[in-house]
């Protein structure tokens, strides 16, 4: 009871809550009828029309929210999912059309190149911290612009489809792709994320490398004190995060339309939705997924709200800030220390408290009279 | 000739954008507020520029309303990180976010249009001078925020309220006051940024149209050390950056090469100067926080308890 009580009360709920209402409010503004707009999202995502699309998305939604959650987990943000993504979207495209191994064989290699790819670009932002003290904030960040424009240069010159008016590679050859279930659009890729998930929450729960996570995230100092080394924990946890991100990008290039477009992998923003879905979960596994859940949900149902209601599905974009706004005023998530210098006089209060003092934190002096 | 006064002209042109907001950005960081949701506040700037130059006919509304409304945005960071004493990196990611969001809604809601709003009747700024008048103002804040902030008493007591809040506070300095006043002037001066970028660089809207530069703004608030000089100094880094990649689109290059080289030149920039900057200070401990304020009170509280 207790329990359900905290969870209903907690900044999560609350946020989502002020999200949902101030999105009604916007549907009111712009005329439509809330209830029908909200339904339309609903039954446009969960629907048999639309719970394929939904699944879709939400292979590459999870799959970024939990390249950002296992660097957010201790307290570390990773701004450069795009150019991993794109990095190892690339990757497996160069793979796929160059390796001369059996189709199976390909599209396993494929995915390791494209893991590969993103864990070297994303690990490389990690050595600028550790080794040239440039913030991980500001260096992955910084470096996804170039890995975009590098990608978007082979698509439109040395690995462009001869004849094709767009910026894109040629079709992979037959039987290099992921399989399909059914006849639906939902691949294996979802699968896999899946169990990546697993294995995150396996980690975070149950080993030792993700107790120093935790450590580190819940409070960099004392992890210091006990041993943990943040530079090469930054490192591992960034080469991790970069391979998620790569892997959606080689996921979403061996599935349809089984080549590298330029843009394509980039264009609907997963990135920063697996951010916001990490951010609201508190990059805490089970959170993370039950998070995407959402905003797969809200992405596919906005274009089925835009049908119905002629609301334009943006209106989910704004949606999503507005729960990270409500989030990030009332809870605190633990930062890199670079940045903590920033913040050293308000700090204070994160401080745990002794376990002397439990009842009365605010005022010590209780305990005199 | 590669290096020209062309070349300086356009990067002078180039810079100015980053210029405003990185100097809102080092005010809040002097404040001991880290600001990085400059991206977005400049978006708000672009739109409601231009918004309000197509609906009033005048480009100048459109920077006065792009101020105001910067300003009022920039309130959710002042409430949500100060008052409420949230995660500033998270609400500044957020309000990112929230203004591309915002402004491609309000772009088809208003406009009735997708990706871009162009007209041709559309007023933009003038140009004095070979320059936009918001150039001759940004160049004139810096200094004014140089001065204010090592000359005059509010510079003084802001930048005690960044570096020891507390102590500022027992001076009878409200911190809160202080904090507030930086976010709200980042937030005018990225409505300006905004303003300059849609009415005066270009006359257009386009969804995301900042592109990064208050990111930019964000690193150029690092390498100028939060210092008003320093960050002209970055900022006309940037700019030459810039400026260089069009000119290089002339002699053939792919555009992609122009397109990451201020990005590039960013990174090779923080490179040098942080590698500098430990190399002058021996001890390279990884910015390890000082020991926490807190601690000496915990345990004299606790022996207190001991004693009684």
């Amino acid at each position: 009871m207790n329990h359900i009580t905290r969870t209903v009360r907690s900044p999560v709920a609350f946020s989502v809550l002020a999200g949902v209402v101030i999105g009604a409010l916007f549907l009111v503004g712009t005329g439509a009828d809330p209830v029908a707009a909200y339904g339309a999202v609903l039954g446009g995502s969960l629907g048999a029309d639309g719970i394929g699309a939904t699944l879709t998305t939400l292979t590459s939604v999870l799959g970024l929210a939990l390249a950002l959650a296992v660097p957010l987990r201790a307290g570390l943000i990773n701004l450069g999912g795009d150019g991993q993504l794109v990095l190892g979207g690339m990757a497996a495209a160069v793979t796929g059309l160059y390796c001369p191994l059996p189709a199976p064989l390909t599209v396993v290699l494929a995915l390791l190149a494209g893991m590969a790819a993103g864990a070297g670009y994303a690990a490389l932002a990690a050595l600028c911290e550790n080794r040239f003290g440039v913030p991980l904030l500001v260096s992955s960040l910084l470096l996804s612009y170039p890995a975009a424009s590098f990608a978007s240069w082979l698509a439109r010159y040395p690995l462009k489809e001869p004849g094709s008016s767009l910026p894109q590679t040629r079709q992979l050859p037959d039987g290099v792709a992921l399989p399909r279930f059914g006849s639906s659009t939902v691949t294996v890729g979802l699968l896999l994320v899946v169990l990546a998930a697993a294995a995150y929450w396996f980690t975070d729960r149950r080993t030792a490398f993700g107790y120093e996570m935790r450590m580190t995230g819940l409070s960099s100092r004392f992890a210091a004190y006990a041993g943990v080394e943040r530079g090469g924990l930054a490192l591992r946890l960034m080469a991790v995060s970069g391979a998620l991100a790569g892997l959606v990008g080689a996921i979403g290039v061996l599935s349809f339309p089984y080549r590298f477009l330029d843009g394509s992998l980039t264009a609907s923003g997963y990135t920063w939705t697996g951010l916001t879905a990490a951010l609201l979960a508190g990059a805490a596994p089970v959170g993370t997924v039950l998070a995407s859940f959402f905003f797969a949900v809200l992405q596919v149902g906005g274009l089925s709200m835009e049908r119905t209601t002629e609301v334009p599905r943006e209106l989910t974009q704004v949606l999503q800030a507005i729960v990270i706004v409500f989030l990030a005023a009332r809870l605190r998530f633990p930062r890199s220390p670079g940045l903590t210098r920033l913040f050293r006089g308000r700090d204070t209060e994160q401080t745990p408290q002794t376990p002397q003092s439990p009842q009365s934190p605010e005022s010590p002096q209780g305990e005199l009279a | 000739m590669f290096f020209d006064s062309d070349l300086l002209m356009s990067a002078l042109r180039a810079l100015t954008p980053i210029l405003l907001a990185a100097l809102g950005g080092a005010i809040c960081e002097r404040a001991g507020v880290f600001n990085i949701g400059l991206d977005g506040m400049m978006l708000m700037g672009c739109f409601t520029a231009v918004a309000t130059s197509w609906f009033t006919g005048s480009p100048w509304l459109g920077v006065l309303a792009a101020a105001l409304v910067s300003a009022a945005y920039s309130l959710i960071l002042a409430v949500g990180a100060v008052t409420l004493r949230g995660d500033a990196v998270v609400l500044g990611i957020a309000l990112n976010l929230l203004a591309v969001g915002l402004t491609s809604f309000l772009l088809r809601t208003v406009f009735g249009v997708q990706g871009t709003f162009d007209d041709p009747s559309l007023a933009g700024l003038p140009l004095v001078g070979g320059f936009s008048p918001l150039a001759y103002l940004a160049w004139a804040a810096v200094g004014v925020a140089a001065l204010t902030l090592s000359r005059h008493v509010w510079g003084l007591r802001l930048r005690g309220v960044g570096e020891a809040s507390d102590a500022a506070a027992t001076l009878g300095v409200s911190p809160v006051r202080y904090q507030y006043g930086a976010v709200l002037v980042s937030g005018v001066l990225c409505g300006l940024a905004g303003a300059q970028l849609a009415l005066g660089n270009v006359t257009l809207f386009s969804e995301n149209m900042t592109a990064g530069r208050g990111w930019i703004a964000v690193v150029a608030v690092m390498l100028g050390r939060a210092l008003p000089l320093g960050v002209l100094l970055a900022a006309l880094l940037f700019g030459l950056a810039e400026a260089a990649g069009f000119r290089l689109q002339g002699l053939d290059l792919p555009q992609q090469a122009t397109d990451a080289a201020p990005y590039v030149v960013t990174l090779g920039a923080l490179f040098l100067t942080t590698a500098r900057r430990r190399r002058r200070t021996p001890s390279p401990a990884p910015a390890r926080p000082s020991p926490p304020p807190s601690s000496p009170s915990t345990s004299t509280s606790t022996s207190a308890g001991a004693v009684s």
